[in-house]
């Protein structure tokens, strides 16, 4: 009994540092809509400089003073952030700053180790609060009676602040309906750096506050980040209470689980994050988001399919790259063949999200599957190259087939958890099921046929699969089935009132998209040789993802680009320097503020802006192409409209 | 007579005990065009959303040519031969005008489970037809995201025909719009469903609108019909005189 | 007239700097290294300072077989598939003689599962797990550092002489701290067949509850506990155990814990009496280990960890490998590499004919306190001949052909 209850009260203490960077976190997506990437990044310098200022001041009020001190240094450079970067690009479409953040985490992932060294800090215990308090015979850690007490108390200083202070009236306004807080004339801009200013505190301090309790390393931004997500999923996206119940609920959880299950943890708040989203859909305390929401991918400038010399330049583009073993090296050819496979990986996620508005969080699931059916369908079934690249992607189909159909019911940020979780789940599953999968040890063995095994032949097989699959992509996204779907997307209510079945079609597009990720998988397998969890873990996805925004998610096929560019750069930066995060994060933040639609978006707009301003003369034809880029960022125009005109 | 299109007995609807909707009956005949008004409030949006199957009902029937449409989605309630337009326009801001048009074309053909042939070429002619006939293909390159809103209310008649309709659901339909295009879009309706002897139910708040275009018109207040008749009949109703009382002169006829 | 001269500008620079590489690359053997500097900083940092100072040593003294030696050094970023495309360019472009490194255990795996199908030559430095040489052992590879296996053998040895009887275990839950409980636990059960195993947690690598898993520990009542956590990990359990008293009175024996890079960050906080292998480099007094820590404090005015141990070992051993074998043929390097003696700061070592696992050891003893900082006092080093399955045994945990 006793033991029960200091169980609980150990749950109680972790539930409260998570509900602290989980709670800032919703409150900058309740405002700003932006997923931040880069809250962990925060949490994680708010423990690095907390221990510079506490091992320089000593004493109670050096150690207070300096934890404090520290969440506002935190808050000042996430402001700052806020001002140079996130603003240029809020019009930008959604997810991108999405982007962005990830630049800004890979890059002070570098910088912590080039300021505070490689290893890890231990900072001091804190002044008065070192022992532990005898409760029922067992000793508990004062330090976690603190936790235990600040959690609430934080809350209550929240509800206060949002309660009964005019700013967080605003801030809950705008929680609920941006656009009528704008249409109030509060000054939208400052409102939006202050929420990210104490979300970013609240981060900060969650990782101040870990000093007494844990060792600051450069690898802390990543064991929080997602799980700290997942809570505010749970919780539901702007709601401070739920982020709270659900630190509990999760923390607690995990405190008794581990007790059952001591392997539990490791998947455990994907759990029960898949089973809330499942009961809930929008979390425990969430509400439905509003229609107003511009969906992923939607466009205002009409896609057309490619025209004959279009074509012809893809075919002509395609002959050349078949070309290159006649020039390239070996380790060149290996690393082309590996962009080609990403291409296709890429242009998969892309046909989701862009055709789709579905933006998945974790389609290296349906990849990593692939590479793991084609990795069984060799070691275990002795199959020859060719049948298991048929086999393996099946299971990367049998995968999609069955997360997606719980997935599709869901909708925005919602989904994308949903299939993050699924994700988390499929990698634990690789990881922990050792005598089928190896575990993290994977499968060896992978490697391909004969007359596939010189780089050059490789390369041919990778290519061509690659434009297959991304021409077989363009194909679905004219077909009548690629209309359905953007039918979905641009307009759930419209497409019910005409007969489509939205979950359907959606569940058919992830299945297609799954598809095609698991044949990039499975020709991935045959290129490293081996298969890992890492091929479905997060940051596989997180490259999706950042492939296709990059490439820019409201063209028809920029992932490609994409794809090219990211996976181009990052090789070549690994390859070259120790800092490539650095490199790439900096690269990342450069292109997302020069090309806030993505490489190709930015492209396309180039274009139709010359072909308006050649066509002047008065050709009738100019003037779709012309409106089209003159209203940057009003993708939400059509839905806008309404409001205006009630509004008269 | 032809026989009803819609059918409704008894319709109800509560929410926490509210009554929202409560033992509304009425019928609709091809060709005739009826309108649904009331307050704020009266339940005219609850009424309709239970026709189009957005929502359940509590009890009563809905039948439409002749079917009982209990646990119907709107989907299918589509393909009964419903068509319908939406109080904020909902249409396909990605795509061109025609496009709009062919994607509930190939719905109505059950041909958008196709994976492969280029959508954009099917069902063209059709789509310039029905185009036409809302007087709008000039209009079909053109970016759906760019129409002004009295084109995408036309555009969202155009898309309500494509399943030749026995019966259209308008929510609303002259909402936003200039006096002008509301006159000329309510002219295009009744001269459309006239010649194709289609029912027309439409909700409205201009009472110029409703009492011009109307052939008969209910009114609606706290969930029950107080009354229903020719707009003449409906004009002089003394209930329907008190409930309006506290709008002002909202069918006054010119006072706006 | 502008192109064409940037072109030939362009040309004669392309021709100097492959005639340069070709030219140089008479006088040389290119070493191809591949580890996880940029993810693990902490452990490949001092590991590459001990294979720089091994190279400097090895040049000096005029290089291997008349050749110096040159290193190509890559990051993988601590993913197996940029390992392998690392693996790949060192081999494809820069036509190494050989490839060394690795720390993860997968990583290391791959990289050797690529050394198999390209026939390459790979010294894995510091991957731990017993697949490595065991279950996935291949023809093309050989390992330096003191496996899973050994590290157990050396704890459970001085386990065994321990009264306790009740055992409880916690272990991060992946392939690594899998295979250290369950050799302990087999090792221990065999040679003290009354204990018992009364508690196991699987905290996930990086995101250990500390807390909660210290009071389930607790309730077991435990007389002992192995601990295989490290890192951060370490930090917070650590932290947590003394303060809920889960150490009090009770013996505890830890991975690794002895290493430097482990029981520096932990300072005053480093709990006292635990038995660890490790690495007191304050306290060797070998010539062998003087000569190697005066050297490395002259030139990186540093102290090493058990990582500069291995990269200066693994240097050393491919140059031995490289001087025995007379040619950088992959086969005669691994017929050199057979049963190869190097001399390391630990003293000489030998390549195992049958598994292709070094005998190098680890150093077994007791953490302390001393000037608020963590060590290992009473250390013994154990040769790790001695805690190796015998090769006749071993043969059979190796794939057949």
């Amino acid at each position: 009994m006793e033991f029960f209850v200091v169980q609980f009260l150990t749950g109680l203490a972790s539930a409260a540092s998570l509900f602290l960077v989980a709670s800032g976190l919703s409150i900058i997506f309740g405002v700003t809509r932006i997923v931040n990437f880069a809250h962990g990044a925060f949490y994680m310098l708010g423990a690095y400089v907390a221990y510079t200022l506490t091992e320089r001041f000593e004493g109670f009020f050096g150690f207070w003073g300096g934890i404090l001190l520290a969440a506002l240094v935190v808050a000042a450079i996430g402001a700052l952030l806020e001002i140079v970067l996130l603003r240029r690009i809020y019009r930008a479409p959604e997810l991108f700053q999405l982007l962005a953040t990830f630049g800004v985490t890979l890059m002070v992932q570098d910088l912590v180790v080039m300021i505070w060294g490689p290893e890890d800090l231990v900072g001091p215990r804190a002044p008065g609060l070192r022992g532990a308090v005898d409760i029922l015979g067992l000793a508990v850690p004062t330090y976690d009676l603190f936790l235990i007490v600040l959690g609430p108390l934080v809350l209550g200083a929240l509800w206060i602040l949002f309660h009964r202070t005019r700013w967080g009236v605003l801030v809950r306004a705008a929680t609920q309906d941006r656009d009528m807080v704008a249409a109030l004339g509060v000054n939208q801009t400052w409102l939006f750096t202050s929420v990210f200013a104490l979300g970013i505190f609240l981060a900060g301090l969650g990782g101040a506050l870990q000093i007494p309790r844990n060792a600051v390393t450069h690898l802390m931004d990543l064991s929080i980040i997602v799980e700290v997500f997942v809570v505010v999923v749970i919780g539901g996206l702007g709601s401070v209470l739920g982020a709270f119940i659900a630190a509990v609920l999760v923390s607690e959880l995990n405190a008794f689980g581990i007790l059952v299950f001591p392997k539990i943890s490791i998947v455990l708040v994907f759990l029960v994050m898949a089973c809330v989203l499942i009961v809930r859909p929008w979390g425990l305390l969430g509400r439905p988001e509003g229609p107003a929401r511009q969906p992923a991918g939607l466009s205002i400038r009409p896609w057309h399919p490619m025209s004959p010399n279009q074509r012809l330049l893809m075919l002509a583009l395609v002959v050349v790259a078949g070309f290159v073993p006649l020039v390239a090296g070996n380790y060149v050819l290996t690393v082309l063949a590996e962009i080609a496979v990403f291409a296709l990986f890429a242009a998969s996620l892309h046909f989701l999200m862009t055709v789709g508005g579905l933006a998945s969080f974790g389609h290296a699931a349906y990849f990593g599957l692939g590479a793991y059916g084609a990795a069984f369908a060799t070691t275990m079934f002795g199959a020859p190259m060719v049948a298991s690249l048929l086999l393996g992607p099946l299971l990367g189909v049998a995968g999609a087939i069955l997360f997606g159909w719980f997935c599709v019911r869901l909708s925005g940020v919602y989904f994308a958890m949903l299939t993050l979780a699924f994700a988390q789940i499929a990698w634990s599953i690789a990881f922990q099921w050792v005598e089928v999968t190896g575990g993290d040890n994977g499968i060896l063995g992978v490697w391909p046929a004969s007359w596939a095994s010189s780089p050059a032949a490789f390369y041919w097989l990778a290519l061509a699969v690659s434009v297959a699959g991304i021409a077989a992509l363009r194909v679905l996204v004219f077909s009548p089935f690629g209309y359905a779907l953007r039918a979905t997307r641009d307009s759930a209510l419209r497409s019910e009132a005409i007969g489509i079945d939205r979950a359907r079609v959606q569940w058919a597009a992830f299945i297609i998209a799954g598809t095609f990720a698991g044949i990039a998988g499975a020709l991935f397998a045959f290129l490293k040789g081996s298969v890992f969890p890492d091929n479905l873990a997060i940051p596989m996805s997180v490259d999706g993802l950042v492939m296709v925004l990059l490439g820019g998610i409201e063209t028809v096929s920029g992932a490609v680009v994409g794809a090219v560019v990211y996976k181009a750069l990052a090789i070549w930066l690994v390859s070259q320097t120790d800092l490539s995060k650095l490199v790439l994060g900096a690269v990342i933040v450069l292109l997302v503020v020069a090309f806030p639609k993505g490489i190709v978006g930015f492209a396309e707009d180039l274009m139709a802006r010359r072909r308006a301003r050649t066509d002047d003369g008065g050709a009738a034809l100019a003037a779709p192409a012309k409106a089209a880029p003159a209203a940057p960022g009003s993708g939400a125009a059509p839905i806008a409209a309404p409001k205006m005109e009630a509004a008269r | 007579m032809s026989e009803p299109i819609l059918e409704v007995e008894n319709l109800s609807k509560s929410y926490g005990g509210v009554h929202a909707v409560r033992g509304v009956s009425f019928s609709l005949r091809a060709g005739e065009i009826l309108a649904l008004i009331g307050p704020n409030g009266a339940g005219k949006s609850t009424c309709f959303n239970m026709l189009n199957g957005q929502i359940s009902r509590d009890s009563g029937s809905v039948r439409i040519l002749g079917r009982d449409t209990a646990g119907m989605r709107p989907r299918e309630i589509w393909r009964l031969g419903v068509g319908r337009t939406f109080q904020i326009t909902a249409t396909y801001p990605s795509m061109t005008v025609r496009e709009n048009v062919q994607v509930a074309i190939l719905s109505h053909h059950r041909e958008l489970g196709r994976l492969f042939g280029f959508a954009g070429a099917r069902h063209r002619t059709e789509a310039d037809r029905l185009l036409g006939l809302v007087g709008m293909q000039e209009l079909a390159a053109r970016p759906c995201g760019e129409l002004a809103y009295g084109d995408l209310k036309r555009l969202e008649l155009a898309i309500a025909l494509v399943n030749e309709p026995r019966l259209l659901l308008m929510d609303e339909p002259t909402a936003g719009m200039a006096p002008k295009e509301r006159v000329d879009l309510m002219r295009l309706t009744a001269s459309i469903a006239r010649e194709q002897s289609i029912g027309v139910l439409f909700t409205e708040h201009d009472m110029d609108v409703v009492f011009e275009h109307a052939d008969r018109i209910m009114v609606l207040n706290r969930g029950q019909l107080i009354a229903s008749g020719t707009p003449g009949e409906v004009r002089n109703n003394p209930d329907v005189k008190a409930v309006y009382l506290g709008e002002g002169s909202v069918y006054g006829g010119e006072a706006a | 007239m502008r192109t064409s001269l940037r072109k030939s500008v362009a040309f004669a620079a392309l021709a100097l700097v492959t005639a340069g590489s070709v030219a140089r690359a008479e006088g040389e053997i290119k070493i191809g290294e591949i580890n996880s500097y940029s993810a693990l900083p902490a452990f490949t940092e001092p590991y590459r300072k001990g294979w720089q100072l091994a190279i400097d040593e090895i040049n000096a003294a005029g290089g291997v077989n008349g050749k110096k030696l040159v290193v190509i050094s890559k990051d993988d970023a601590g993913k197996p598939a940029e390992a392998v495309t690392a693996a790949n360019e060192l081999v494809s472009r820069e036509g190494v003689a050989l490839i060394a490194g690795t720390f993860f255990s997968h990583i290391g795996l791959a990289v050797a599962d690529f050394a198999k199908q390209k026939q390459v030559f790979f010294m894995a430095a510091e991957p731990l797990t017993d697949a490595m040489v065991w279950s996935k052992g291949n023809e093309y590879t050989f390992r330096l550092r003191p496996s899973n296996y050994m590290q157990a053998a050396m704890l459970a040895e001085e386990a065994a002489k321990l009264p306790a009887k009740r055992w409880a275990t916690v272990a991060p839950n992946y392939e690594y701290g899998q295979s250290a409980v369950a050799v302990f636990k087999e090792l221990l059960s065999k040679a003290r067949p009354d204990v018992e195993w009364v508690e196991e947690q699987w905290p996930p690598q990086g995101k250990i509850d500390a807390g909660a898993v210290t009071q389930a520990l607790l309730a077991a009542k435990p007389d002992a506990i192995l601990n295989v956590t490290f890192g951060a990990d370490l930090v917070k359990f650590v932290r947590e155990g003394n303060t809920r008293g889960l150490f009090k009175d009770r013996a505890v024996v830890s991975f690794l814990t002895g290493e430097p890079e482990y029981l520096d960050p932990l300072k005053d906080e480093t709990p006292k009496g635990w038995i660890v292998t490790g690495y007191p480099w304050y306290d060797i007094k070998t010539p062998e280990h003087d000569a190697f820590l005066k050297a490395y404090q002259a030139k990186f005015n540093d102290y090493p960890r058990l990582g500069s141990i291995v990269g200066y070992g693994t240097m050393k051993a491919i140059a031995a490998i490289l001087a025995k074998a007379g040619s950088t043929d992959t086969d005669k390097l691994i017929a050199a590499a057979k049963g190869v003696e190097v001399d390391t700061p630990f003293g000489k070592i030998v390549f195992r004919a049958t598994d292709h696992q070094s005998t190098l050891g680890a150093f077994v003893g007791k953490t302390d306190v001393r000037d608020g900082k963590g060590v290992m006092v009473d250390s013994v080093y154990r040769d790790g001949a001695d805690y190796l399955p015998s090769e006749e045994e071993v043969k059979h945990l190796r794939p057949q052909g």
